[in-house]
């Protein structure tokens, strides 16, 4: 087996992979759903019901906002409460529409069968026909980004698509929903993909995925090799080795078809390649083929404490407690409540916090794993340097945001960095190294926003 | 002996030629400034601090050189001098400048350790900016003060102090010279430049909070809840509310302090005013 | 219910620390230690130890009461490690008011007053010896034979293998070269009439310790392996040449080479922080080590040609960067 893996840098975290096994289980309605409007990168969507407004499940409540935007579907049956804020994944108060759940009806539109449907069954989608579908579906990235999907399969004019790479790489700690759909769903993931090909008029597909998932990798292999026999599509496996973070989008780029995005604004594309990760696959395939717009996913509930960790298939808006209390309830103590993995996650201020398009996780860390060790000064032993996938060099990008000096951070890249917290991981000073470069990346960022738009 | 003489005298020629040099390049490549450039530096305060927006006093001098050939020295202000400073400056260009009202860095959040439970432990690296950008901080209120000294760090003048017992800055009025360092630093925009006042005294809404009313109340103790109360009493019109919050606008503002007692929440603050019997407020 | 606590990402970190580093180079050093004891004896016991106990005093006091440090940085076990390399540098019969006066130099000038441990130009081991070198030449260059365990400071010294290189090359004569040790000699560290620094004895004590750093992770192959081939490729040339330059296998084996390739020239705050980088300093390195033992007034080339790409380390960190990702074009 031809294992690839990335060219630079990378950190082997502790797996704790707590729920490989956990067979995925449909979490319960909850007694109020909570839909933020801003659930995906671009402009907030608008609401189009108002309090006391009947919903189905499936019914569009908010539109888009703009081009780069999704509309946003009721995931459960019932009244319109109130539109107020609250508090999201963003640690912040935002709008957000309260539904009040009563029984369980789902619009008539939406086929409920669990027949395949496949591509070939249906000469009528074309390639236009398919985005369009995806858009109006509020198909967006489920891999965390929640990037809408329509615009990636449609490329500016200045890149070319060659190929659709899957990401089912899975690099974080704890998460397993991905792992638990490709062994649960792989056919609907197939056909996703299928119509991902053709929505983006390519006929080259990957599906990228790591090592430590292997009965996912054999699955995979045999059906693709099955439905793919024949057709135009030429569709490979690619296992990949257990590397963090091989599930960025430009490590796996690299690793796959070993070509390197360039730094920002170069996105995947410029080389050729639409990264979807297999989360979105599905969604496509539901979307498109089942009339089943976005609302709800698999989210892993996990962590070492919680008594009973497992991956549910939840409606989205669904308050994190309730998936909590049905774990065996919160942690004694103090915790650490994240969405999504340790690596990349978002700590939280509350456990109301609705599950959302995004959320592929809810991980609780507790005791001495939630509380950081206290900073000694920087001994230069250059790990951060080795660690680092990007090929920066973290200890001087954290000194120069600190000090303020942003011409040369700018200078040294600092934009190019993908947040992923490998050095930080890493350094023995236990510095918060990328606390201040996020910092540091953030005000680069608007300097060059500011010298484009006075041009 | 013969040689102690010959040293000196060749030490003394070099000595010599090296002075003839250097006087004859400092005439041959010297660069023409202004005079006066030089002549308004000696009387900036040479504290370099930026607070005028040019890079130190020479820039600053320079920019005032310009100013009064084109005619007005509008705009330009050396906070650290003031108006003393600013009035020798014209004095000596032939100028008149406008007259600036002093102003005081103040802080618009009173949501100290008593007022606003702690709901979340922050365990991350203690700046404002990233406690900004990890969430809504440790407490209910997304708009308070995180209290990590980003602003007591920008302060060049130590005018600006984090007291440790209430988490909250405190500005010393005669410190402080209204660069605006501090409300470059402040994520939040809770630090405002106001007019100082005569006497020192002014007074403020002492909150920055846009969510709804009982959303705020449970957030912190002495939050606006934008009732409007203040508003209806203003006789001045220097009250207005927005999105859910009471702002007074200092320009308009003539002390009487009506506000203060009518707030429920005791959001507005007045300082240096002698104490007033407040019965008819707590009632 | 708990608190809940907050930060940004990564919340998750390895089981790095500063200690574990720190005590993994001592770990390493361990077997070069036991050597050390073997061939020199109760001389040997005395240096290191008054060197590791002035090193850890001096540094404690200066964190304390100069620095007035929240947290005493003797605790991370750096000032062990140069107590312990300093004295790996210094004859077994070296008097303790000279060690002690070394420890001072290493800790106090090289490493506390530029703000200690993270911040520091110079190799504060080899600072120190540097200073007793120039302070106490006639001490410093006489070394005890091996095999006198019982002796300190009445040890007979003799002749050291890179003294008879010098001796070769300055009288031009390749014979003298026979009174040499065979390559297998130095490498077990067996030479009965043998003399030198505690640290240089047994190249095959301080291998291990390499392959032990290099197991844990504590160091990468760079810095010691460009040392020793460019070492070994230029000695080799020059034997090639000239016979009367030794030829390179004694040369990697002799001397501090070992001991400076692998515990010296990597130590992480004075070494560059990128591998291109390590690379070119322990080219360099190489270089001037064999044109300082073979041109130069000392026998010994080693710690001078570290000091002195220390002081480049900063301009190599400026300009030597490591690759970008997406700097390679796509290869299509």
């Amino acid at each position: 087996m031809n294992i690839r893996t990335f060219s630079i840098g990378g950190i082997h975290p502790e797996e704790n992979k707590l729920t490989h096994e956990a067979v995925t289980q449909v979490a319960a309605l909850p007694k109020q759903a909570i839909f933020p409007l801003s659930q995906h990168i671009g402009a907030p969507a608008k609401p189009v019901v108002q309090k006391g407004d009947k919903v189905k499940v499936g019914t569009m409540i908010a539109e888009a906002g703009g081009f780069v935007s999704a509309p946003i579907f009721s995931s459960v049956s019932g009244t319109v409460f109130k539109i107020d804020t609250a508090i999201d994944a963003t640690g912040y108060r935002k709008p957000v529409i309260i539904i009040n759940v009563e029984g369980d009806e789902w619009e008539e539109t939406i086929d409920r069968s669990d027949k395949l449907e496949t591509v070939e069954a249906h000469p009528e989608l074309t390639p236009e026909e398919i985005v369009t579908r995806i858009k109006n579906a509020g198909v967006v990235g489920m891999g965390g980004a929640c990037f809408p999907t329509f615009i990636k399969l449609t490329p500016p004019p200045t890149a070319k698509a060659e190929c659709v790479i899957i990401n089912a790489v899975e690099c974080e700690p704890y998460i397993t929903a991905d792992f638990r759909l490709m062994m649960e769903h792989a056919d609907e993931i197939l056909v996703g993909l299928e119509l991902l090909m053709k929505g983006a008029k390519v006929t080259t597909g990957y599906i990228g995925i790591e090592t430590n998932k292997m009965p996912a990798i054999e699955l995979l292999t045999q059906k693709c090799a099955e439905k793919f026999a024949g057709s135009p599509y030429t569709v490979e496996v690619v296992p990949l080795k257990q590397r963090y973070p091989q599930g960025g989008e430009k490590q796996l780029v690299d690793a796959v078809i070993h070509r390197q995005v360039p730094a920002p604004p170069a996105i995947p594309v410029n080389v050729g390649a639409i990264v979807q990760n297999v989360g979105t696959a599905f969604a496509v395939y539901e979307a498109v083929m089942k009339h089943k717009p976005l609302f709800e996913r698999y989210t892993t509930v996990t962590g070492k404490r919680l008594k009973n960790p497992g991956n549910f298939l939840v409606r989205m808006g669904t308050p994190m407690q309730d998936l909590i209390e049905a774990c065996g309830g919160m942690p004694e103590g103090d915790n650490k409540l994240l969405a999504g993995g340790p690596m990349m996650g978002k700590a939280l201020t509350s456990t109301e916090v609705p599950i959302c398009k995004g959320t592929n996780s809810v991980t609780i860390i507790s005791d001495d794993e939630a509380r950081r060790k206290e900073p000694q000064p920087c001994i230069r032993c250059a790990k951060c340097v080795g660690a680092c996938p990007m090929g920066l060099e973290p200890y001087l990008l954290a000194k120069l945001s600190e000090v303020k000096n942003w011409e040369r951070a700018e200078h040294e890249d600092i934009v190019s960095c993908i947040e992923c917290g490998s050095c930080q991981f890493t350094c023995p000073a236990h510095r918060p190294l990328l606390d201040n470069i996020r910092q540091g990346k953030a005000t680069v960022m608007g300097i060059i926003r500011s010298r484009a738009a006075k041009k | 002996m013969d040689f102690i003489l010959i040293a000196v005298i060749v030490l003394g020629a070099i000595g010599l030629i090296a002075a003839i040099v250097l006087f004859a390049a400092s005439k041959k490549f010297a660069v023409y400034e202004d005079p006066r450039i030089a002549q308004v530096s000696e009387l900036l305060p040479g504290a370099n601090c930026g607070g005028c927006g040019f890079p130190g006093c020479s820039g600053m001098a320079d920019a005032l050189v310009k100013g009064a050939d084109a005619g007005s020295l509008d705009g330009l202000l050396c906070p650290v001098g003031g108006a003393e400073t600013m009035g020798k400056v014209a004095d000596l260009l032939g100028m008149a400048i406008a007259n600036t009202e002093p102003m005081v860095a103040v802080v618009r959040c009173n949501g100290t350790c008593e007022h606003r439970p702690r709901i979340a432990e922050y365990a991350g690296l203690r700046t404002c900016a990233a406690m900004h950008a990890c969430g809504a901080g440790e407490t209910a209120c997304g708009f308070g003060c995180l209290g990590c000294g980003d602003c007591e760090a920008a302060c060049q003048f130590d005018a600006i102090k984090v007291n440790p017992e209430t988490g909250i800055p405190e500005v010393d009025d005669d410190k402080c010279t209204s660069c605006g360092a501090c409300v470059k630093a402040c994520p939040r925009n809770i630090i405002e430049l106001r007019k100082k006042g005569p006497k020192s005294r002014r007074v403020f809404v002492s909150c920055v909070n846009k969510d709804k009313g009982p959303v705020a109340m449970k957030a912190c103790a002495v939050s606006c809840i934008g009732c409007g109360k203040c508003e209806k009493e203003c006789k001045f019109g220097a009250i207005t509310i927005e999105n859910n919050l009471a702002y007074i606008d200092h320009q308009k503002c003539r002390l009487c302090r009506k506000c203060v007692s009518v707030c429920p929440k005791h959001a507005i603050v007045d300082v240096n005013f002698p104490v007033l019997d407040r019965k008819e407020a707590q009632a | 219910m708990g608190k809940l606590i907050v930060s940004l990402s990564p919340h998750a970190h390895g089981t790095d620390t500063v200690e574990r580093n720190m005590y993994g180079v001592i770990i390493a050093l361990m077997p070069a230690l036991l050597v050390s004891f073997y061939f020199f004896g109760l001389g040997s016991v005395i240096v290191t130890a008054t060197s590791v106990a002035a090193c850890v005093f001096f540094e404690w006091a200066i964190s304390k009461y100069i620095l007035k440090q929240a947290r005493n940085t003797v605790l991370d076990g750096s000032a062990v490690l140069t107590g312990l390399l300093l004295a790996f540098n210094l004859p077994s019969n070296l008097p303790i008011w000279i060690i002690i006066i070394g420890a001072l130099f290493a800790i106090g000038v090289a490493k506390m007053t530029f703000g200690g441990l993270g911040n520091n130009l110079f190799n504060p081991a080899l600072v120190g010896r540097a200073a007793l070198l120039v302070a106490f030449p006639a001490q410093m260059t006489t070394w005890p034979k091996v095999g006198q365990l019982g002796s300190y400071l009445d040890a007979e010294t003799g002749a050291t293998p890179l003294s008879i290189m010098k001796e070769a090359i300055k009288s031009g004569d390749a014979s003298v070269l026979d009174q040499l040790p065979s390559s297998l000699d130095l490498f077990l560290g067996n030479h009965p009439d043998g003399a030198g620094a505690m640290g240089e004895i047994c190249a095959i004590a301080l291998l291990i310790g390499l392959a032990y750093m290099l197991w844990k992770k504590i160091i990468t192959w760079h810095i010691p392996v460009s040392i020793i081939a460019t070492v070994f490729i230029f000695a080799g040339l020059l034997h090639l040449a000239n016979p009367a330059y030794a030829d390179p296998f004694s040369v990697i084996l002799s001397g501090g080479l070992m001991l400076g390739a692998i515990f010296m020239a990597t130590d992480y705050v004075t070494s560059p922080m990128t591998a291109k980088g390590q690379l070119i300093y322990g080219v360099a390195i190489g270089f001037l080590t064999v044109v300082i033992r073979n041109w130069g007034a000392y026998p010994e080339g080693m710690s001078f040609a570290i000091l002195i790409m220390n002081a480049f380390t900063p301009l190599i960190n400026n300009y030597v960067k490591p690759k970008r990702f997406g700097e390679v074009p796509a290869k299509s």
